[in-house]
């Protein structure tokens, strides 16, 4: 028997640091002794903090929502043999939840089911057995074709395949190429890359030496957000129990081959997620993109060439070497192939991490998976591809999650950020949301982004606040043309995805903003009121204590209340407490 | 009158700033020396030791990597993760990731703000707090979430965000009166 507890950031943000406190204090004070083994995240960030309780035969129940007292109880019932403890259950080996029964997990297969800062768990799970086939029968080229009978296209983005791009790194020729692993997670809404680093970063090593074999790179750099400590401490772990066990080092597992990898920093650039940028970052300098050709496979790091691939592609790379690229070439749609993983977030019931074939459908994914929306409202788009992607509409629901369907929508792959928004967002209120995001991480180098970002952020403010003009909308199309056309990386060409993806499809709520100065969703301060209608109000002064403002006066002597306007916040805590049988807070003109 | 004391609240700082005990520093400096492109391994290990970038510590960095002031300054202004005024005692990073926009955590921000008096970027008077965005913790299924000195908090709303600050505010008071400054 042993206990396993999700400690990934996420894990942790929810309490999962307290229940282990309180267990091990529990078990202490009864004197038993049993494992508690700490693993990442298996993606049912739902039902955080986690708690697995693993039988001898091998049994897993998951208990969620835990904490320090449940977690407890849970030890008691397994303890006395009158376990599972079925309040508590959210899933088991016998009866998996249904947010894990329909996914398919490659890339995922150990987060949250191994420590990962053991590497021998690792290894039970066939961990270093692609490599050590590698070093053992394949040469170089053998596993270059590999990859590309894979079809593996890179996770990060773009979706370059990744065979193609070892290829066009190992021929470039030179005396010294690198390895770089792009772990530089910056699509606000998404998190897939920080859980493989924090649950599974052995894999992400084992593809990383893999791919420095193929394309004959004697060092490698992990790229890592400084916003992810956890992550990069795991990866620490990893690489120096790596190098005891010969995995990295000079001549690996007694073959020629040398290789080893350190770790850099980033030090918060959006920006550098573009893979000039990220170099230009590595070389010491601002984190300024350049022109491509030359890609950095011929002139990368210090001029050498150098591949640099996203965590989730190399996460995949140990998972084709061991099952051959045809059996991944055999998943996903006809032009995408194998699986993807997505962070499922916002509006949803069931929250998390969701690896799927490529070519399931939206809908599929944020109902079967994620069981709806979670307000109980309509579903009203789905953004996915973060600021650089656009949003779906509920209507576009059926199309199939792969690259060519996506960017036929005007909305793109991604990384994997998928936020589902109901009918309270409002997609002017997103657009200026996205358009403040990337007028901030725009490096400044290309005058059509840095300035028109800037004009457009204007255009959308101007719009949220009841100010829009007749004409506006075709100048912000203007804009986004000229910026896609003339910046120099993917952060500007694809800064006005999301601003041309609501008027698309949206648009109706663009002429409400700017010829009724009306938000439909009820989002935009500027063009809200919060009144306190007289004639209703109980005087029961609920709202009096949910005001974080203290805007709200009257009442004495059974009077009714009011709102001070030129005070209040409009965060709508009054309207959300006030007793639906009086509802005497409004918003008129809704 | 005003140009007065504006100029002698500089001087005061440049004196602050010459205190400043450089070895540390120059430790750092003297074992990253010989490394390539290695300016931002040091910003980020001396902000680590001061809490922040104090101008004579960009100084000191550029004379002895022979590089021009513009060019370290150039850099720390560029990347979000480096701090050229001292930190809060409490440094709230608020979330600004998409799945947090869309569950109101702009709101819950500027109630935030009202409570502590502070802009986006700005730090209390006392010291106490400062407020700081990030583009997204990554912990979405917790929106809306704030982190204060690594430890998150979430799922928040207005009055949850303001009773955590405010829990905070009356801990700092009350170990003032009881005397023990920590």
């Amino acid at each position: 028997m042993k206990v396993r507890l999700g400690l990934g950031s996420c894990g942790i943000a929810a309490g999962g640091l307290q229940v282990l406190e309180a267990l091990q204090k529990e078990m202490e004070s009864r004197g038993i002794k049993l494992e508690i083994q700490k693993s990442g995240c298996i993606g049912l960030c739902h039902h955080e903090p986690l708690l697995d309780w693993i039988e001898d035969d091998g049994r897993v129940f998951t208990y969620g929502a835990v904490d320090a007292g449940r977690s407890v109880e849970i030890l008691e019932a397994h303890l006395a043999g009158c376990g599972p403890l079925e309040a508590y259950l959210v899933s088991s080996s016998d009866e998996p939840a249904e947010f894990l029964q329909q996914q398919l997990r490659i890339v995922l297969r150990n987060c949250g089911r191994i420590d990962p800062e053991s590497i021998d768990d690792y290894r039970r799970q066939d961990g270093y057995s692609a490599l050590q086939k590698v070093l053992a029968k394949m040469s170089p080229e053998e596993v270059i074709e590999e990859i590309e009978v894979s079809a593996l296209r890179g996770r990060g983005g773009a979706g370059f395949l990744t065979g193609l791009k070892w290829k066009a790194t190992r021929e470039a020729g030179g005396l010294y190429r690198y390895i770089i692993c792009n772990a530089d997670e910056g699509d606000p809404g998404a998190f897939m890359d920080r859980s493989i680093l924090e649950g599974d970063p052995h894999a992400v090593l084992e593809g990383m030496i893999i791919a420095a074999y193929a394309i004959g790179a004697e060092q490698g750099i992990i790229y890592c957000r400084a916003e992810y400590p956890l992550a990069v401490k795991r990866l620490e772990i990893a690489i120096a129990q790596a190098r005891q066990k010969g995995l990295l080092g000079q001549r690996i597992l007694g073959s020629d081959f040398s290789f080893d990898i350190s770790i850099q920093q980033g030090a918060g650039a959006f920006v550098c997620g573009e893979e000039t940028a990220l170099i230009a970052s590595l070389e010491g300098e601002r984190g300024m993109p350049r022109l491509k050709p030359p890609y950095p496979s011929e002139n990368g790091l210090w001029g050498y060439p150098s591949s640099i691939n996203n965590v989730e592609t190399l996460a995949n790379v140990p998972w084709i070497i061991r099952n051959g690229g045809e059996a991944f070439a055999a998943l996903g749609s006809r032009e995408s192939k194998g699986t993807k993983v997505f962070a499922l977030a916002g509006k949803i019931e069931r929250g998390g991490l969701v690896e799927v074939p490529m070519g399931t459908t939206l809908r599929e994914i944020i109902y079967g998976i994620g069981g709806g929306v979670k307000t109980g409202r309509r579903i009203k788009a789905v953004q996915m591809g973060g600021p650089s992607g656009g949003c779906i509409p509920a209507e576009l629901l059926d199309i199939p999650v792969d690259y060519q369907s996506l960017s036929n929508t005007g909305a793109i792959m991604g990384s994997g950020g998928m936020v589902v928004l109901d009918e309270s967002s409002c997609m002017v209120d997103l657009a200026r949301f996205f358009l403040d995001f990337t007028q901030k991480e725009s490096c400044g180098k290309c005058v059509q982004c840095r300035i028109g970002t800037k004009r457009m952020l204007e255009i959308l403010e101007r719009i949220c606040q009841g100010e829009g003009q007749e004409g506006d909308i075709e100048l912000l199309e203007e804009l986004s043309a000229h910026i896609s056309e003339n910046s120099l990386c993917g952060l500007g060409q694809s800064a006005p995805n999301p601003v041309l993806t609501t008027i698309r499809y949206f648009r109706d709520e663009y002429e409400a903003h700017i010829r009724e100065k009306k938000c439909p969703a009820k989002q935009c301060q500027e063009l809200l009121q919060y009144i306190i209608d007289p004639d209703r109000c109980m005087g029961c002064g609920l709202c009096v204590y949910a005001c974080p403002a203290d805007c709200i006066k009257g009442g004495e002597n059974n009077q009714p209340y009011y709102i001070e306007q030129e005070n209040c916040s409009k965060c709508g805590a009054c309207l959300d407490i006030c007793p639906e049988r009086f509802a005497a807070v409004r918003v008129p003109g809704t | 009158m005003h140009f007065y004391s504006k100029n002698k609240r500089a001087e005061e700082k440049s004196f602050l700033d010459a205190q400043l005990d450089l070895s540390p520093v120059l430790k750092i400096i003297e074992e990253k020396r010989h490394e390539k492109g290695s300016l931002i391994a040091i910003l980020q290990q001396a902000q680590d030791i001061y809490g922040y970038l104090p101008l004579s510590v960009l100084k000191c960095i550029a004379r002895e990597l022979g590089i021009k002031p513009a060019k370290v300054y150039g850099i720390a202004t560029f990347y979000t993760q480096f701090r050229l005024q001292p930190a809060g005692k409490y440094q709230i990073m608020f979330c600004q990731g998409t799945a947090c926009h869309v569950n109101g955590s702009e709101r819950i921000e500027s109630t935030l703000c009202q409570e502590l008096k502070i802009k986006r970027g700005e730090t209390t008077p006392d010291g106490l707090f400062s407020l700081e965005s990030a583009a997204c913790l990554g912990c979405c299924s917790l929106a809306p979430v704030m982190m204060i000195n690594g430890q998150a908090y979430g799922p928040l709303s207005a009055e949850k965000a303001i009773a955590i600050i405010r829990k905070i505010k009356a801990a700092e008071s009350s170990s003032l009166v009881g005397g023990e400054t920590k």
